[in-house]
C-alpha cells in the first residue's frame, strides 16, 4: 500500500490530555491521518508523537505514586505503536460498506463491536454498514498488532476516531463538489451525506470522488462527545447472529476440505522429547495419511479427526525426560517461600497484621482448544490461527519452515476464548511443520487433554504481606511475592523490552508497571521474585494482579478487623481517590452492604484499579451447602469514557466468574512433572450452578477517554469472594482455590 | 464401512462411517456441519450439544449408529428457513455471547430445557452443566427466562 504524501493533512491533535483515576497525566499522542492511494476512499493513520507527561499523581496522600500510577502497561502497549506506518486503515467501498480492518484479535472481548461503534459514530454511518474484519499479520505493525493488557480500546480510541473523522470530511467535501453547495451546509447520517433540500448521497456513491479530494472543506476533527449517538449506548455484539446460528467460523471451521485433520501424540510429562518412535501400526490404521515427528511430539494426520485420534494409539514413542520431571507442587512451594526476603520487623509500639497466601497453577482452558490451519508450499505459507500476537506467530512460523516472514500469510481468525492463552501460537508452528513435512494442508487440533497437561498456566505464586499500624493508621505496608517465572510472550514482553523495562526480569518489570496499592498505607513496598522452571506459563487474565491484588484485598479486610473498622468504612477511609470511593459507595448502597444475613452466609467486598479504570465488587456467599455458592453480585466500574456499556458489563461478569472460579474451585496440580487435571471434569471451572443468581453491573462515570476493562474486575471479584467466604465461615482463606 | 441413515436438520442423510465414529466427527468431518464444537470429546464441556429426537445430547459421545432413523438437529437447524428460534433471539437481545464457542451448545441445551419446562426455575437452569469459559452464565439465565416469556 503506497501513500500519497501530497495529500497529507494537518495532524489532528487528540482533544484532551487524559487524566486518569489517579490523576496521573498521561500522554499527548498525535495521529497523522492521510489518504492512501486507492480508487476508493482509504484513510490511514500513523502515530507521530507520544509525549509522556509525568505529573504529580496524588495531591493529598501520604503514599507517593507508584510506577503504575504514572505509566502503566497499556501506555507501554500504546507507545509500542509509534514507529508503525499505515497503522490503522479505514476504507469506504462502492457498495457502501465502511471497512475498518481491526489490528487486534477477537477472542470474545468484543473489540470488533466496540471499534465498529466508534467508526460508525464518528463517520456517521449506520452500525450495520460497518465491517470490522480482523487484520492479517503485518510485520510493519509489530507489537502494535498485539492484543493484551486491556489496552485495545485505549490504544485505538484516538486513531480510529481520527481516520473516521478524516474520511467523513472528505465524503462531505466530495458531495459538496458534486452538488455545488457549500460543504458547511451539508450534514451526515445513516452512511450518507445530506443536503439542506433533502437530497442525499450514500458514502458508497461518493467514495471514488472522495478519494480524489485534495483538501477537506470541513473540519477533520473528531466530533465532541455531546454528539455521540452510538458510543455509550448498549449494543449487542455485531457478530451475535452468526454466533447464535452457528455460522461464526473458528480456525477449525475454515472451509478447507483438503486440509488433513491432525493431532499430536504428546509426552507423559511437561516438555518431554521424543527419543525414538515407531508409527508402523498407526500408518496401517484406517484413514491415516502421515505421521510426522515434531519438537513437541508425534503428529498423526488422517482423513478425519476420529481417525487421527484413534491412530494415536498406534504410535509407540520412547520419551526422553521432560523439563520438570520429579517436580511437584510442594517442591515449587519450597522454592517460592525461600525466594521471599525477610519482611521488615515492625517498629516498637506498633502492631501488625501478617498474612501469607498461595495460589495454585491455573490453566487458561479456553473453550476452543489450540487449533490452527496451515498450508505450507515451497515458497509460501498460509496460516489461519486465532492469535493475539500475529506478527510473533508469523515470524515463528517463518523461522520454523525456513521462509521469510513476507512469504507467510497469517490470517487472524476469531478465537474461542483466550484469557491470555492466545498470546502464544504453538498450534500454528506445529501445523506449519506438519504441512511442510507432508506437503499437504493440515488442520491441527490440540485435544482438551493436551491443553490441560501441556497448555500454559497462570504461574503458581506465594505472597507474604505485612501491614504495620499504630494509633489507627497503617504506617507501612509490605507485599513480597514470588512466582514461577511468567513467560510474557512476544507481544507484551517485547513491548516492555523495547521500552527499556528489563530489570531484573521482564516479569518483575511488568509487576512494577501493573501493581499499585490503592490505599494510603504509608510506606508501601511491593516486589516480585520469580523462580525459574522450564514449563509453559502465560499471562492469565489480570496477570499478577489476579493474585497480588486479591491477596491485598483480603489483607485489607483483616486490617479492618484489627482496627475495629467495618470493611467498607475502612476502605473508604484509606482509599486514595474519589473515583475509588465512588465505585465502592455504589456497590455498598446498591448491594445493601451490612444487611443482616443468616449464619453461614455473608457479604464481602473487593476493589481494584488498573488500566486507568477502577472497579468494586460486592458479593453474597452461601456456605451452608455442600460447597460455597456466590448467590449475588453487585459490581461498579468507572472506566472513563464508555464505548459499549453492554460489552463492559459482559467483561465484568466474565471477570466475576473468573474470580469465583479461581478462589473457590479451579486450579491445576503439578505432580512429578505433569499436571493432574485432564479436562473440565477435574479442572472445575464454574458452571451455571456456581454462578450468582443475581448479578448487577453499574457503570459510573463516563467522561474523558476510555480506560481498560477486559481484565479489570478479576481482582475485585476474587477479593470479594474470598472476603465473603472468610466472613461466612470464620476461616481465614490462605490457599487458592479453596476447594482444591 | 457401514452406511447409516438419519435425518439431519430436516433432510435425510446417509453416511458411510466406521461404527464407532463419534457423531461429532461425522457431522463436522463428513457432513461439513461445524456448528457443534469440539471442547473435550468426552461429554463434559457440552460445547457439541445437539438434539436427537428433541432431546439434548452430546454428539461427541454418540455414534452414527446411535442415531439411525432418528432426527438430529444441530444449531444450524434449530430455526427453520434462516430465521431465529426464540432462544436464539433472546441470546441476541441479552447480548449473551462473548467468544461464542460454547453458545451453540448452550442454546441447544436451553431450547431442550424450554421444550420440557415452559417456565424453568432457577434450580432447573442450575442443572445445565455446559461450560462457558467466558462466564456468561448470568446472561444465559436471563436469556432463558426471556425466551420462556416469549414462547
Amino acid at each position: 500500500m503506497s501513500t500519497d504524501a501530497s495529500q497529507d493533512t494537518v495532524p489532528p491533535e487528540s482533544s484532551a490530555n487524559y487524566v486518569g483515576e489517579g490523576g496521573g497525566s498521561l500522554s499527548r499522542r498525535r495521529f497523522l491521518t492521510y489518504v492512501v492511494a486507492a480508487p476508493v476512499l482509504t484513510v490511514a493513520a500513523s502515530s507521530v508523537g507520544d509525549l509522556i507527561a509525568h505529573s504529580k499523581a496524588y495531591a493529598v496522600v501520604p503514599s507517593p505514586p507508584q510506577p503504575e500510577n504514572i505509566l502503566d502497561l497499556g501506555d507501554v502497549m500504546v507507545t509500542a505503536t509509534k514507529q508503525a506506518q499505515d497503522l490503522f486503515v479505514l476504507q469506504v467501498t462502492t457498495d457502501n460498506r465502511v471497512v475498518f480492518r481491526v489490528p487486534r484479535a477477537e477472542v470474545g472481548q468484543g473489540i470488533t463491536t466496540a471499534l465498529a461503534m466508534v467508526v460508525a459514530d464518528e463517520i456517521d454511518a449506520r452500525l450495520v454498514d460497518v465491517d470490522a474484519p480482523l487484520e492479517d499479520a503485518r510485520q510493519d505493525l509489530g507489537t502494535a498488532q498485539s492484543t493484551g493488557g486491556s489496552s485495545s480500546v485505549r490504544s485505538l480510541w484516538d486513531p480510529v476516531r481520527a481516520i473516521a473523522a478524516e474520511a467523513r470530511a472528505r465524503l462531505v467535501t466530495a458531495a459538496a463538489e458534486q452538488w455545488d453547495l457549500p460543504a458547511s451546509s451539508l450534514t451526515t447520517r445513516d452512511t450518507a451525506v445530506w443536503a439542506p433540500d433533502g437530497r442525499s448521497a450514500t458514502y458508497g456513491s461518493l467514495t471514488e470522488a472522495a478519494a480524489k479530494v485534495d483538501q477537506p472543506a470541513v473540519s477533520t476533527d473528531p466530533k465532541p462527545s455531546s454528539e455521540y449517538r452510538i458510543i455509550g449506548t448498549s449494543t449487542p455484539r455485531i457478530d451475535a447472529r452468526s454466533i447464535v446460528t452457528g455460522t461464526a467460523k473458528y480456525a477449525l471451521d475454515v472451509d478447507m476440505p483438503d486440509a488433513l485433520p491432525t493431532v499430536v501424540v504428546r509426552p507423559p510429562t511437561i516438555k518431554g522429547k521424543v527419543k525414538t518412535y515407531d508409527a508402523s501400526a498407526a500408518l496401517k490404521m484406517p484413514g491415516v495419511v502421515a505421521v510426522t515427528e515434531l519438537p513437541t511430539g508425534v503428529a498423526v494426520s488422517a482423513k478425519t479427526f476420529d481417525q487421527a485420534l484413534k491412530a494415536k494409539s498406534g504410535v509407540n514413542v520412547i520419551w526422553d525426560a521432560g523439563t520438570v520431571d520429579g517436580v511437584s507442587d510442594a517442591d515449587i512451594q519450597s522454592r517460592l517461600t525461600a525466594a521471599i526476603p525477610p519482611l521488615a520487623p515492625a517498629p516498637p509500639l506498633t502492631q501488625r497484621v501478617d498474612a501469607t497466601f498461595d495460589f495454585a497453577f491455573v490453566n487458561h482452558a479456553p473453550m476452543e482448544v489450540g487449533s490452527a490451519v496451515a498450508d505450507v508450499q515451497s515458497e509460501s505459507a498460509e496460516i489461519w490461527v486465532a492469535s493475539k500476537s500475529p506478527t510473533g506467530a508469523q515470524s515463528a512460523v517463518a523461522e520454523a519452515v525456513g521462509l521469510s516472514t513476507d512469504q507467510v500469510t497469517l490470517h487472524v481468525v476469531r478465537g474461542g476464548g483466550s484469557f491470555g492463552r492466545r498470546i502464544y501460537y504453538e498450534p500454528a508452528v506445529e501445523a506449519a511443520l506438519v504441512s511442510q513435512a507432508i506437503k499437504k494442508p493440515v488442520k491441527l487440533m490440540w485435544t482438551r487433554n493436551d491443553d490441560m497437561r501441556h497448555g500454559r498456566v497462570r504461574p503458581r505464586s506465594h505472597h507474604q504481606l505485612r501491614a504495620v499500624y499504630t494509633a489507627g493508621e497503617v504506617v507501612t505496608y509490605e507485599h513480597r511475592a514470588s512466582c514461577v517465572e511468567l513467560d510474557l510472550g512476544s507481544g507484551t514482553g517485547q513491548a516492555l523490552i523495547d521500552a527499556g523495562y528489563v530489570s531484573p526480569t521482564i516479569g518483575s518489570a511488568f509487576f512494577n508497571l501493573s501493581q499499585s496499592c490503592p490505599y494510603n498505607f504509608g510506606v508501601v513496598t511491593e516486589s516480585l521474585n520469580e523462580v525459574s522452571y522450564d514449563m509453559p506459563t502465560a499471562a492469565w487474565r489480570s496477570v499478577y494482579s489476579a493474585q497480588a491484588r486479591t491477596a491485598e484485598e483480603i489483607l485489607v479486610d483483616e486490617i479492618a478487623k484489627a482496627l475495629g473498622l467495618d470493611a467498607v468504612a475502612m476502605r473508604k477511609r484509606f482509599l486514595k481517590t474519589a473515583e475509588a470511593r465512588a465505585v465502592l459507595d455504589k456497590v455498598a448502597s446498591e448491594g445493601n452492604w451490612g444487611r443482616t444475613m443468616s449464619s453461614g452466609t455473608a457479604q464481602g467486598v473487593g476493589l481494584h484499579g488498573e488500566y486507568r479504570s477502577i472497579a468494586a465488587c460486592l458479593v453474597e456467599i452461601d456456605c451452608r451447602g455442600e460447597k460455597p455458592r456466590v448467590t449475588k453480585a453487585v459490581m461498579a466500574l468507572d472506566v472513563g469514557r464508555q464505548v459499549n456499556p453492554s460489552g463492559l458489563r459482559a467483561q465484568a461478569i466474565g471477570s466475576l466468574i473468573d474470580g469465583i472460579s479461581t478462589v473457590l474451585l479451579a486450579g491445576n496440580h503439578l505432580d512429578d512433572g505433569a499436571f493432574t487435571e485432564g479436562s473440565y471434569s477435574d479442572f472445575k471451572y464454574a458452571r451455571q450452578a456456581d454462578a450468582p443468581l443475581e448479578c448487577d453491573v453499574h457503570l459510573v462515570g463516563d467522561s474523558g477517554k476510555p480506560g481498560g476493562c477486559g481484565e479489570l474486575c478479576v481482582p475485585a471479584a476474587a477479593g470479594a469472594v474470598a472476603n465473603a467466604y472468610a466472613r461466612a465461615t470464620g476461616n481465614k482463606p490462605r490457599k487458592f482455590p479453596i476447594n482444591f | 464401512m457401514p452406511n447409516y441413515a438419519f435425518t439431519l436438520n430436516g433432510e435425510r442423510v446417509t453416511v458411510d462411517a466406521p461404527a464407532d465414529m463419534p457423531l461429532l466427527w461425522v457431522l463436522r468431518d463428513l457432513l461439513g456441519v461445524t456448528g457443534p464444537k469440539y471442547g473435550c470429546g468426552v461429554g463434559v464441556c457440552r460445547a457439541c450439544t445437539c438434539h436427537v429426537n428433541g432431546q439434548a445430547v452430546q454428539v461427541c459421545t454418540l455414534t452414527a449408529a446411535d442415531v439411525v432413523g432418528k432426527k438430529v438437529t444441530t444449531i444450524e437447524g434449530l430455526a427453520p428457513d434462516g430465521g431465529l428460534h426464540p432462544v436464539q433471539q433472546a441470546w441476541i437481545e441479552e447480548d449473551v455471547a462473548q467468544c461464542g464457542f460454547c453458545q451453540p451448545g448452550q442454546i441447544m441445551q436451553a431450547a431442550a430445557l424450554l421444550k420440557s419446562k415452559r417456565n424453568p426455575s432457577d434450580a432447573d437452569i442450575d442443572q445445565i452443566v455446559n461450560v462457558c469459559r467466558c462466564g456468561t452464565y448470568c446472561r444465559i439465565r436471563k436469556a432463558i427466562k426471556r425466551a420462556a416469556s416469549t414462547m
